[in-house]
């Protein structure tokens, strides 16, 4: 599948739609007149490793934050399993499977591991849900095997707090496991990681890739290469290249802007 | 309050913690036995008055403790509880023959003198014991509901929210005050004589008000005890840290923080009708600017992360209040102001904070003499 064919009718009607995980469309967004990301379009597959790299202020961090609802869009679309996103409210598109990571862990430093990950369990998220909610032997079971996932087994008693910077990145990666969304967007998760820390999440990362998509912003160009099936390259809010990560590397305007330096 | 724990008891999520038992049966102990035997009917009697503000401070821990939702208008919900059942008490005590000087008999006094000759609309339903015991409960909550839902759905939070919430205060005030003939103005409502035919002028009906008011306000200790174990709970605290990672998990962050204002605003009306009840009357004066912000202290005093500590920090600044401004009534507002900004400064989780990092450590320290187990303290939030 490539960009050529794709539905230039309306979503819904078009069979080959079907195809595309998530689908951006023309995606814009202006913040005082200056466009941060300016027509964006990319596609998805399921079960892709799509890769957003490129400068600072390029407009990465920015697509995700529309894609998870965070900034409403000025024009454009993003289609989620023939859904579309930019109407939906934040809880309603993670709710339709759809989980982020920030840049910064964000974790509940106040809480245990395991309440942490207890409270991404994909169950009893309304009020008189979280009310009612009963720890039982499925919530349990579920957390100590996503734990192990995440390297965490031994820690669930304590506060999140307490973790080194790369095991509070993973707890938060846990935390989006635990929701099992079929589009996992990870912003920077393996900056400020040792290296062995690397190693490990990409290990992770291509681990929890079945069954889901995953969208990563990254900088760490080693750490690009062991993961991406796909890249796409961003820069002052347009997508500059598309393709492997060979194609982009050889691409002269990436070059130009971005691996050049 | 979370320390290490062994693999086996990772995962468990006991109503109350043995300590936590402890508390409640030494608060119990206090308000049951203690100080019934060792106060006479007057003392009795104010510190019924001081528990009923209790109420405030443990909707406080929830809203603000944990959620960290800062209310500084928790006097207006005081008020309306305060006001609900006063309304009921005032129209018992309006009887035609009770009142047959009056050039309209039936109607309070004080419309009377502000020359209403009927009873507006919204005082007639008052006139039943069930409807009003309703209302107590109803109209705050309704109220914040409404205050909440407009304020958090539009992501107004901290300060700003705490600055609203104190204009609605003063708002609310100068509506009571200016319509003296619906209201009984800056007086308030006074001169409340029976329950449903019960003479509660008396000091054994004092005496039973005030073991009503220990009962309820167990009652909602164990509420607030349930909800902050319970899931939510954990999602306030989680909404307190990172309050988009809580929305990026799928929950509705606005729905969560209204439930806690609206929780907080109960608590505070039933202790605002219980107080009613045991002080015999209600004025504008439990619902402004300044007992707002003094509810907020006795949360603060007593420690905002705990339940228990809520009450007995009530306690201390009410009786502090009380010896004070007895012997220094123009130095007591200033003491107040200290304390509030000593606790700030130097000790952000109260009297609670101060028993978890001094004393706790040594009672388990003695009572399992070898381990050595560290002690987390939560932290609170800004």
């Amino acid at each position: 599948m490539n960009a050529a064919l794709l539905p230039s009718h309306p979503i819904g009607a078009d069979p080959a739609e079907k195809d595309f995980l998530l689908a951006v469309e023309a995606l814009t967004v202006s913040f005082d007149g200056f466009k941060a990301v300016n027509d964006v379009s990319f596609y998805v597959d399921p079960n892709e490793i799509r890769v957003i790299i490129g400068p600072n202020g390029a407009g990465k961090t920015t697509v995700l934050d529309l894609i998870c609802g965070r900034t409403k869009a000025s024009s454009g679309s993003i289609t989620y399993k023939g859904q579309e996103l930019t109407k939906l409210s934040e809880s309603a598109i993670v709710q339709a499977g759809v989980g982020r990571k920030f840049q910064t862990p964000s974790i509940y430093d106040d809480l245990t591991v395991f309440e942490n990950l207890e409270i991404s369990y994909p169950r009893g998220r309304s009020v008189l849900g979280a009310l009612t909610f009963k720890r039982d032997a499925a919530v349990r079971d579920r957390i100590e095997e996503v734990a192990g996932m995440i390297f965490l087994k031994d820690h669930l008693a304590e506060r999140a707090e307490f973790l080194s910077h790369g095991q509070k990145q993973w707890l938060e990666i846990g935390m989006l496991l635990i929701q099992d969304p079929e589009l996992l967007m990870l912003d920077e998760p393996v900056a400020g990681m040792s290296v062995g820390e690397r190693i490990k999440t990409a290990e992770l990362l291509n681990r929890i890739i079945v069954g889901r998509s995953v969208l990563v912003i990254e900088h760490d160009m080693k750490f690009v290469e062991d993961i991406a099936h796909r890249v796409t390259v961003l820069h002052q809010g347009k997508v500059l290249s598309e393709g492997s990560m060979e194609r982009v590397k050889n691409d002269p305007k990436v070059i130009e802007v971005y691996l050049g330096h | 309050m979370i320390r290490p724990a062994s693999p086996s008891t990772v995962h468990d999520n006991p109503f109350m913690k043995p300590m936590e038992w402890v508390s409640l049966a030494l608060l119990a102990a206090v308000i049951f036995l203690v100080l019934p035997l060792c106060l006479d009917a007057f003392r009795l009697n104010l510190a019924g008055k001081y528990l009923s503000y209790a109420f405030v401070a443990l909707g406080l821990v929830i809203c603000w403790g944990f959620g960290g939702i800062l209310s500084l208008g928790q006097g207006v919900f005081f008020g309306l509880g305060g006001y609900c059942m006063a309304m009921y008490l005032k129209l018992e005590a309006s009887s035609v023959e009770n009142t047959k000087i009056q050039s309209t008999p039936g109607i309070p006094d004080f419309m009377d003198w502000n020359q209403i000759t009927a009873l507006p609309w919204f005082w007639k339903p008052f006139a039943s014991l069930p409807f009003t015991l309703i209302a107590v409960i109803v109209v705050p909550a309704l109220f914040a509901f409404v205050v909440g839902t407009a304020m958090f759905r539009r992501r107004v939070g901290g300060t700003y929210f705490a600055i609203i919430t104190q204009a609605i205060a003063a708002i609310l005030t100068i509506l009571i005050v200016g319509q003296q003939g619906y209201t009984g103005g800056i007086n308030g409502i006074t001169d409340l004589r029976t329950l449903n035919g019960w003479d509660i002028r008396t000091d054994s009906a004092h005496n039973i008000l005030y073991f009503v008011n220990g009962a309820l306000l167990v009652a909602c200790i164990l509420f607030a005890q349930y909800v902050k174990r319970s899931k939510l709970g954990r999602i306030l605290v989680a909404m307190r840290d990172k309050e988009d990672r809580v929305r990026f998990s799928g929950y509705s962050v606005a729905g969560f923080k209204t439930f806690a204002f609206c929780l907080a605003a109960v608590f505070a009306a039933i202790g605002g009708a219980m107080f009613t009840l045991q002080v015999g009357f209600m004025s504008p004066s439990f619902v402004g600017i300044v007992p707002s912000i003094e509810m907020v202290i006795y949360a603060a005093v007593g420690g905002r992360l705990s339940l228990f500590g809520a009450v007995w920090g009530t306690l201390l600044v009410n009786w502090a209040k009380t010896t004070f401004s007895e012997s220094f009534p123009e130095l007591w507002l200033f003491g107040l102001g200290g304390l509030f900004i000593l606790v700030v400064l130097a000790f952000p989780n109260g009297l609670a904070g101060i028993y978890r990092t001094y004393v706790e450590p040594r009672l388990t320290r003695r009572a399992k003499a070898p381990e050595s187990a560290p002690t987390a303290l939560p932290h609170a939030a800004e």
